[in-house]
C-alpha cells in the first residue's frame, strides 16, 4: 500500500468533487424516505463545519440538521463563570483558562474584563501551560478554571498527575468538565424533542470510545454515527444515517451505532486515558447546563485524594452559590431541542451578539446562534 | 475547542513529549495520554497540545479509495444520461 502524506489527510477529506458526489448520493437516496430526518449534530466543531461548508443548504427539504449543546463554553452556566471572576479577584491568584472561556461574561461580566479591572486571568491554548505558569510563580496560587468535555478531561488528569509528582504545591483546580450522554439524554427525553438520528461527536469518542452511545440508540431507537470533522467525514455519516433510516423503512432494521471515523476511534477508545480520568475524577450528583438547566450525572469532580487541589472546596467562602439563568427571551433551549431556529429568537442579533450573548448559544464559535449570526453576514456593533 | 489536527512525528523526547509537524510548523507536544510505542514518521492526532490517538493510516486510504470509487460511479452515471 502506497503511503500517505500528511496533507492528505486533512485536503483528502475536503475534496470539492467527492463533497459533491456524496451530496448527490444523500439527495438521490432521500427521495425514498417517508418520514424527514431531524439529526443532532451533537457537538460544537460539527456545527461550525456544516455552517462553513454550508452542508445544510446541499441537504435535501426531508433532511433538517438541529444543532446540539456539545461546545464547554456554551454551556457554561453563568455562576460557574462567576465562580472563576471570583477566584481570579482573590489576593495572590494567577486563573489560567482555555481560549474562548475568557470573553464569555457572567454576571459579574467576563474574565477578560476582570483583567482589564487588574486580575491576573491568562488564557491558554494548552493545558500544560497551566503547569509551566505554576513553576514560574511559586510564590502565587495558580488556578486552572478546567473546561471542556470527555476530550479535554484526560489533560486535566495529566497536569493533576504532573502536580503531584513533581511536588508542585501552588496549581489548584476548578473544574467544570462535563459529560456528552447524560446531555444528550435530557434532550432526547424531552416530550417534544423532534431528533431522530445523532452525528456522534468523534473526539469524545477518541477518549471515551464510541460505546458511550450504545445506550441512547436502545433507549431511543435513533441511529448514532460518530463522525469525524472534515466536510467529507459529515457527509458520509449523513449518508450512513439515510442508508439507516430506509433499511429500517424498508426491512424493519433497528437503528445502530456506527463509526464512520474509523481512522482516530477504535470502539473502546483511549484507555490509557481513560485510566488517568478514572484516578482523578467522580461524578458530580448534578450539573447546571447553561440552555439545559439541571442534568443529574453529566459533570466530574476531582476526588477526595486531591481535596487539597480542589479550588472549589478551598475558596468555598468565597464563592457565590446562587444560580443565573438567562434571559427570558432566549430560545437556546428550544433550539437545543429542534423546535426553534436561531433567527427566531427576537433578540438574535440585535439585543444579542458575539460580544453580548444573551444567551448559551451566541457564547462561543461552536453555539448555533453565533454560527448562524457569522455565516449569514451580521456585523456585530462592538 | 474541538477541532485536532492531524500531526507527523518529527522527533521523540524523553519526557513523554514529541515534535510534530502540522502543516509545515513543528511544534512539541505531549504524548502523555499514548500508551502504544511510537515512532518517527507516526500520524497523530492533536488536540490542545496533547496527542489523543493515533491516525490508522490503512484505515484513513481505505476511506479515500471508497471516495474515489463513489466519484467514479456516480461520474459514469452522469455520463450515461447525457448520452440518451
Ligand atoms: S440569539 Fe441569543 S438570546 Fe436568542 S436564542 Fe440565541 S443565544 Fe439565546
Amino acid at each position: 500500500m502506497k503511503d500517505i502524506e500528511l496533507k492528505t489527510l486533512s485536503a483528502g477529506f475536503r475534496d470539492p468533487e467527492v463533497i459533491h458526489s456524496l451530496t448527490r448520493k444523500i439527495n438521490k437516496l432521500a427521495t425514498e424516505l417517508n418520514d424527514s430526518i431531524q439529526v443532532m449534530e451533537v457537538c460544537g466543531g460539527h456545527t461550525h463545519t456544516i455552517m462553513k461548508y454550508g452542508l445544510n443548504q446541499q441537504m435535501p427539504d426531508n433532511i433538517e440538521f438541529i444543532h446540539g449543546p456539545g461546545c464547554p463554553v456554551c454551556i457554561m452556566p453563568k455562576e460557574r463563570i462567576n465562580h472563576a471572576v471570583e477566584l481570579a479577584e482573590q489576593p495572590n491568584v494567577i486563573l489560567v483558562t482555555l481560549g474562548d472561556m475568557i470573553r464569555v461574561p457572567g454576571s459579574k461580566g467576563s474574565l477578560a474584563e476582570c483583567r482589564a479591572r487588574g486580575g491576573d486571568v491568562r488564557s491558554v491554548y494548552d493545558p500544560m501551560d497551566a503547569l509551566t505558569i505554576a513553576k514560574e510563580n511559586p510564590e502565587k496560587t495558580v488556578i486552572y478554571f478546567a473546561i471542556g468535555f470527555e476530550t479535554t478531561t484526560p489533560m486535566t488528569a495529566v497536569l493533576v498527575e504532573l502536580a503531584e509528582t513533581q511536588g508542585i504545591e501552588n496549581l489548584l483546580f476548578h473544574v467544570n468538565h462535563v459529560l456528552v450522554p447524560p446531555a444528550v439524554d435530557a434532550i432526547l427525553s424531552d416530550d417534544d424533542c423532534r431528533v431522530n438520528a445523532l452525528i456522534g461527536p468523534s473526539h469524545v469518542s477518541v477518549i471515551a470510545g464510541a460505546e458511550i452511545y450504545q445506550p441512547l440508540v436502545d433507549e431511543y431507537n435513533v441511529p448514532v454515527v460518530v463522525s469525524g470533522f472534515e466536510p467529507v467525514d459529515v457527509l458520509e455519516t449523513m449518508l450512513n444515517i439515510v442508508e439507516q433510516k430506509l433499511e429500517e423503512q424498508k426491512s424493519g432494521e433497528k437503528p445502530k451505532l456506527q463509526l464512520q471515523y474509523s481512522r482516530a476511534v477504535v470502539p473502546g477508545g483511549n484507555t490509557a486515558a481513560q485510566k488517568k480520568v478514572d484516578d482523578c475524577f467522580e461524578p458530580r450528583e448534578h450539573f447546571r447546563f447553561r440552555g439545559l438547566g439541571d442534568i443529574p450525572g453529566s459533570a466530574l469532580k476531582l476526588r477526595d485524594k486531591y481535596a487539597h487541589r480542589d479550588a472549589e472546596l478551598i475558596y468555598s467562602d468565597k464563592l457565590s452559590t446562587e444560580e443565573l439563568d438567562d434571559h427570558k427571551v432566549c430560545l437556546c433551549p428550544s433550539i437545543l431541542r429542534g423546535q426553534a431556529k436561531p433567527y427566531e429568537c427576537r433578540a438574535f442579533g440585535k439585543a444579542c451578539t458575539p460580544s453580548r450573548p444573551m444567551g448559551s448559544c451566541m457564547v462561543s464559535s461552536e453555539g448555533a446562534c453565533n454560527a448562524y449570526f457569522r455565516y449569514s453576514d451580521l456585523t456585530d456593533s462592538e | 475547542m474541538c477541532l485536532c489536527v492531524p500531526s507527523q512525528i518529527v522527533e521523540l523526547h524523553e519526557d513523554s513529549t514529541a515534535t510534530v509537524e502540522t502543516m509545515g510548523v513543528r511544534k512539541r507536544v505531549s504524548v502523555h495520554l499514548l500508551s502504544d510505542s511510537l515512532a518517527v514518521g507516526n500520524y497523530l492526532l492533536v488536540h490542545v497540545g496533547f496527542a489523543i490517538s493515533r491516525i490508522d493510516e490503512k484505515d484513513a486510504l481505505e476511506s479515500l479509495q471508497e471516495y474515489a470509487n463513489l466519484r467514479e460511479e456516480l461520474g459514469e452515471e452522469e455520463f450515461s444520461r447525457l448520452l440518451v
